[in-house]
């Protein structure tokens, strides 16, 4: 390979190029919001379309608790994320810790309403239209939680074993982008299932 | 020479078996030339199956009443037929060309995330294996079918157990859904890799304009690819847990899944030609010796064709009958994309004029490229107007525009991209001769075929059909758009030919056989593994000129 020298920029580039993890999540998001879209227009196109029964109004009751768990471990997660900027590593394990209680918690709140859902009302995504946009939507909502909370399960591991330091919170905040995304869609899961669907 | 201590560590397996060692390092690369490589020889490989089901489809139809296939074998050949050419031809060797020339054109080492660029790799190969694995393993436990057999577009209701039974469709499903994850993850990569990776004074202005066309296609392909997932899993969700999202029987909706898919479909397209402009825009102006003209307007006209075609997907539905709003709609958005793609045209045409045009064989390639792909858009507006859709939809009026496009546009470009990078991937130059009639022979052919092929669509001739009945015009049409469909065989097989013989016997290329621009061609042929030795800084939109110019160089007038 012959050297090759190239001409020497009159004005070097002024500022530094974005982080590419931060981009790349950003990508991500961008493409899961285009899955989640298709699944909440058909969600939206199959309301009030079943040929039998149970609809949504009869079965269907707001879980505000476990939406506030969720909604709050994205403050949790943030503050985790800026004690661990400042080299702070206690408090860093201990909100990190509460994030994937709260994520925990919810994943327990879908289950609980689907196993209602299931054994009391007779509702299965065989059962009718709202049973398969329901169980789909919610159901990919709550596999994005599923995989969050393995990540964010693996940082804890790593974490307790004393190997997350200053040095990784770019890459944690890549991380913490996600789990405000997964929380983010919801709130618009949420709106559309549970305010606009019944 | 170089100031950095990179040691370049080879796999220490298969000792005394260097084929074995050799084929460990392509199995386990992590490198963007050699996943660049790997992702164009699938897509050759599946280019030839490809082209293998085309010319059954054409045999079958050389005569009316032919039997030369069944029905049933028909449905599967055009199916796999397009489902192949879209999904495993096009896409992983546009990804392919986009890996490999992306980090040596900003100036990079290596893309933004190497074994993510692997793992995509892979996933797009093994979607592709797993579809023609139907053949073997489509039948199912009821033994009913193998290959899909619902065509490309696989609309409700036939994708349904009581008219899919067996695995056919799952294998279409699952082969398409997972590909479909290996391109956004690809896609992600190459935004990363153009946004946060490029070489000091490489501004997003003074990227080469393949670099900005490859980042608005991978911007397309997240949000256009992603929705053809969610319906891939709302289709598995159909067909294994019983659901009922396009069951109307229940209640669903056929064309919800006609929108969904079209909702990809359309954006596709320029998924799939945004690239083939991309090499067009390298091409021309190095074979024209002027700079492009019009760089910031081609980046403007491409940015708004992404833009638009997210919103004219229901032209490939006018004959569903919608309400007259949306049909308005729908006219007006994809007249609109005219625009911008006439901006394009008219800035190749701006680069070539009052230029020195030397008639190599990829010039040649992006000559007829131009051409044909205006006609493809001619075609396209008169089948965007309603009324005109309403009679020809379906046809093979139809099936002669989108393979203009597809062949006349895509194929020609991504050819005259063979012949201009190939000297820099394996050191060796193309036969010229050789190109030369490959690009006379494959114009020939495909006039012959597409050109010839409107006019049985215009006599009504619908597309899909397995035989038709003698006396209603069609015959010599359908005879010679099978002689032409040979034509274009046998120069594909040139094609091959040339590229195997010019890899051993062509003759050396060095870094820069075209005397071209762009920092690719800095680095010698093939590159090395590190790329470059010392990153490079760029002051223009074209380094090498500055280089080869030091007493007027292109910064001066930035």
């Amino acid at each position: 390979m012959s050297a090759i020298t190239t001409p020497i920029a009159q004005t070097p580039v002024a500022g530094s190029l974005p982080y590419k993890g931060k981009v790349a999540m950003a990508c991500l998001i961008i493409a899961e919001s285009a899955i989640f879209t298709i699944f909440v227009v058909a969600y939206l196109f199959y309301l009030g379309k079943n040929l039998t029964g149970p609809s949504p109004r009869a079965v269907l009751a707001a879980p505000i608790f476990y939406t506030i768990c969720l909604l709050s471990s994205s403050l949790t997660i943030h503050f985790a994320s800026r004690f661990l900027e400042r080299g702070k590593r206690g408090p860093f394990l201990a909100l990190w810790f509460l994030t994937i209680v709260l994520g925990g918690l919810f994943l327990f709140g879908t289950g609980q309403e689907w196993h209602r859902l299931i054994y009391e009302r007779g509702l299965t995504i065989s059962t009718n239209l709202f049973g398969t946009t329901y169980y789909s939507l919610v159901g990919l909502h709550a596999t994005h939680v599923t995989v969050g909370l393995l990540m964010l399960g693996i940082v804890l591991l790593f974490g307790l074993a004393g190997r997350v330091g200053r040095e990784q919170s770019a890459r944690l905040d890549v991380l913490s982008m996600y789990w405000h995304f997964v929380d983010a869609v919801w709130v618009v899961v949420f709106t559309v299932v549970y305010v606009l669907g019944r | 020479m170089s100031s950095d201590s990179m040691t370049i560590r080879t796999a220490q397996v298969g000792a005394g078996h260097p084929w074995l060692q050799t084929l460990h390092e392509w199995v386990t690369t992590v490198d963007h030339k050699r996943l660049g490589i790997l992702y164009v020889l699938l897509a050759l490989l599946f280019l030839i199956i490809g082209g293998i089901e085309a010319i059954i489809i054409r045999i079958q139809l050389i005569r009316p009443h032919n039997d030369f296939v069944s029905p049933q074998v028909f449905n599967r050949m055009f199916t796999m037929h397009g489902t192949t050419m879209i999904f495993f031809v096009i896409m992983p060797v546009m990804f392919g060309f986009a890996n490999y020339l992306v980090p040596l054109m900003i100036g990079a080492r290596d893309m933004a995330f190497p074994r993510l660029n692997a793992f995509s790799f892979w996933l797009t190969a093994f979607g592709g294996f797993l579809l023609y694995f139907s053949f073997i393993g489509g039948s199912g436990l009821y033994g009913a079918g193998n290959a899909p057999d619902v065509g490309w577009w696989a609309y409700a209701p036939l994708t349904s157990r009581a008219f899919s039974p067996g695995h056919s469709a799952d294998y279409w499903t699952i082969a398409v859904l997972v590909s479909g994850f290996g391109s956004i993850g690809t896609a992600i990569n190459i935004v990363a890799t153009i946004l946060s990776m490029r070489c000091p004074g490489m501004k997003l202005s003074r990227m080469p304009l393949f670099g900005w066309l490859t980042f608005v296609m991978s911007g397309l392909v997240l949000i256009s690819i992603s929705p053809l997932s969610a319906a891939q899993i709302m289709l598995l969700v159909d067909r294994y847990l019983g659901g009922h999202f396009f069951d109307t029987q229940a209640g669903g909706s056929a064309t919800l899944w006609m929108h969904f898919f079209w909702i990809f479909g359309h954006p596709e397209v320029y998924i799939l030609v945004i690239p083939a402009f991309a090499f067009a825009s390298e091409i021309i102006p190095v074979f024209s010796r002027k700079p492009i003209f019009g760089y910031p307007a081609m980046v403007g006209a491409t940015v708004s064709i992404a833009f638009v075609s997210m919103s004219v997907w229901a032209h490939h539905m006018f004959t569903i009958g919608m309400k007259s709003y949306s049909n308005s709609f729908f006219v007006l958005t994809t007249m609109v994309i005219a625009v911008p793609t006439g901006i394009k045209i008219f800035n190749w045409l701006g680069t070539m004029w009052g230029g020195k045009i030397q008639f190599k064989t990829p010039m040649l390639f992006c000559i007829g490229f131009l051409f044909q792909f205006l006609i493809a858009g001619l075609t396209g507006i008169m089948l965007g107007a309603a009324p005109f859709n309403w009679q020809l939809s379906g046809s093979y009026f139809v099936v002669a525009h989108f393979h203009y496009v597809i062949v006349g546009g895509i194929m020609f470009c991504l050819f005259g991209a063979f012949y201009y990078w190939f000297p820099k991937v394996t050191g060796r130059m193309l036969n010229e001769t050789l190109g030369k009639l490959h690009f006379w022979l494959f114009v020939i052919g495909f006039h012959l075929t597409f050109d010839l092929m409107h006019i049985p669509g215009m006599l009504g001739m619908p597309r899909r059909i397995y035989t038709f009945e003698p006396g209603r015009g069609w015959e010599v049409l359908n005879l010679l758009v099978t002689i032409g469909a040979f034509i274009q065989g046998i120069a594909i097989l040139l094609f091959v030919a040339n590229l195997v013989f010019s890899y051993f016997r062509g003759p050396k290329a060095g870094n820069d056989p075209w005397d071209a621009w762009t920092l690719e061609w800095s680095v010698s042929s093939p590159p090395p593994v590190y790329n470059f030795a010392s990153i490079p800084t760029v002051a223009s939109r074209r380094p090498l000129w500055d280089l080869k110019h030091p007493e007027d160089p292109d910064s001066r007038y930035e």
